[in-house]
């Protein structure tokens, strides 16, 4: 079944025909070329394919891109400013080494700002590191990933994003 | 994932129809089960009916009775309910231990009943609350809800359109979770309620289920002692690679005096 489907994405209309089954991460991916959310599991596990749907954070490889129609979607490619100046979480990521292979870095950059924003800026070690149940990196061993989330949200307060 | 028509309708009286007219429909609430089953080519549905379009399958009413949570209400919502919170806390803490994050943006409650995984969180705090659900044709008491493994009692096309709990004077949910899946290998939802306290267990066997002898024991003294010696016998019990059925008989008296001392 072929479904016309229509929804912002980093802040510009998109559209396409979809089959139902589409996922909505292939729809960002393939019918977008937005190749910055990453499919790691592909069983609702990892969280490498995380994106923001109407300002809840939601893991892409388990939502139709049917189930998005008339949603406002930012992926990884949507935080920064420019391409000179990063999103402050970005800029943590990066400061503080928070990545290996990088893989599965979009899924926890949009997970941490959804983290970061739902704790009113405030987060700790502690919340942190519950509040990336969802989201798996197999080679840093989550520590610098913490400590660039826990400077990211100060960032991001500073910047006010 | 093999292709279906997508219906999304506005009412539950269209959805049903929807259902019932196609040869093999499927209702998708949140769909954090259905898409991965889909996925997997675990089911072939001809149709799938997403309930998403019924915006008044959503929200949370609380009185001095109890709490009603409409079945495509998300996870996320009922554990930051401030009024559930206050009515419940044990149950807004459950729903905030559901999955992850993002799961629990996406999934509900309607959803996780009317799907009953053996390890689903949900079905423990309706059994042990007395819980009520009521669909597009009745009420249904969760006892007589939760059937098996997967299985309930609603009827092809029936739909969960909200569930209702009654407060009790002291409650708690304790799970040990699987640490990839985060489902429950064992949780235990203990509650004092108006009918004496109840014990129901999900994640151990097949579908939820009560331990009537702890519930017993806890009616002569509320106390996470009451319980420690009280064993659930391992066979009928889950054994997978998680665990086998005798660690999870231990695991419930564990889960039980934790959530007991938890209660308070």
């Amino acid at each position: 079944m072929t479904i016309s489907v229509s929804m912002t994405v980093n802040g510009k209309a998109a559209s396409g025909n979809v089959e139902a089954r589409t996922l909505l991460v292939q729809f960002l991916r393939e019918h977008m070329g937005l190749t910055g959310t990453h499919v790691g599991c592909d069983t609702s596990q990892c969280g490498a394919c995380v994106v923001d749907v109407d300002g809840a954070s939601a893991k892409s490889c388990t939502i139709l891109a049917v189930q998005a129609e008339g949603a406002k979607v930012t992926t990884i490619e949507g935080l920064a400013e420019s391409a000179e100046k990063l999103h402050p979480m970005q800029e943590a990521f990066r400061e503080h080494h928070g990545l290996q292979c990088g893989f599965c870095t979009p899924g926890m950059v949009m997970s941490a700002i959804d983290l970061v924003k739902r704790n009113n800026y405030q987060v700790t070690e502690d919340i942190v590191r519950h509040g990336l149940e969802g989201n798996i990196c197999r080679c840093t061993g989550y520590h610098n990933i913490v400590k660039a989330i826990v400077a990211g949200a100060a960032s991001m307060k500073a910047a006010g994003v | 994932m093999y292709d279906f028509a997508y219906h999304k309708p506005k009412s539950v009286a269209d959805a049903a129809a929807a259902v019932k007219k196609a040869s093999d429909g499927k209702l998708m609430s949140g769909g954090m089960t259905l898409i991965p089953t889909l996925k997997q080519r675990l089911a072939h549905p001809s149709d799938v009916v997403d309930l998403a379009g019924v915006s008044d399958l959503v929200g949370i009413k609380v009185d001095a009775t109890g709490v009603t949570i409409g079945a495509m209400t998300k996870h996320a919502d009922v554990a930051s309910s401030a009024d559930v919170a206050r009515a419940i806390p044990a149950l807004a803490a459950l729903a905030g231990g559901i999955g992850d994050r993002q799961v629990r943006n996406r999934g509900t409650i309607g959803g996780s009943v009317a799907n009953n995984d053996p390890a689903a969180d949900y079905p423990a705090a309706l059994v042990a609350l007395g819980a009520t659900v009521t669909t597009n044709e009745r009420k249904i008491a969760a006892e007589d809800f939760f059937k098996g493994m997967f299985e309930t009692a609603l009827k092809d096309g029936e739909i969960v359109t909200s569930v209702s709990f009654p407060t009790a004077t002291k409650a708690a949910y304790m799970k040990f979770p699987n640490p990839a899946s985060r489902y429950a290998m064992v949780g235990v939802f203990v509650a004092q309620t108006a009918s004496g306290p109840r014990v129901a267990v999900t994640g151990a066997g097949p579908a939820v289920f009560r331990v009537k002898a702890m519930e017993e024991a806890l009616a002569k003294s509320w106390s996470a002692d009451a319980v420690a010696n009280v064993k659930v016998p391992a066979e009928g019990l889950n054994s997978d690679i998680h665990a086998s059925a005798e660690y999870r008989a231990h695991l419930v008296t564990v889960m039980a005096k934790r959530a007991v001392a938890a209660a308070g």
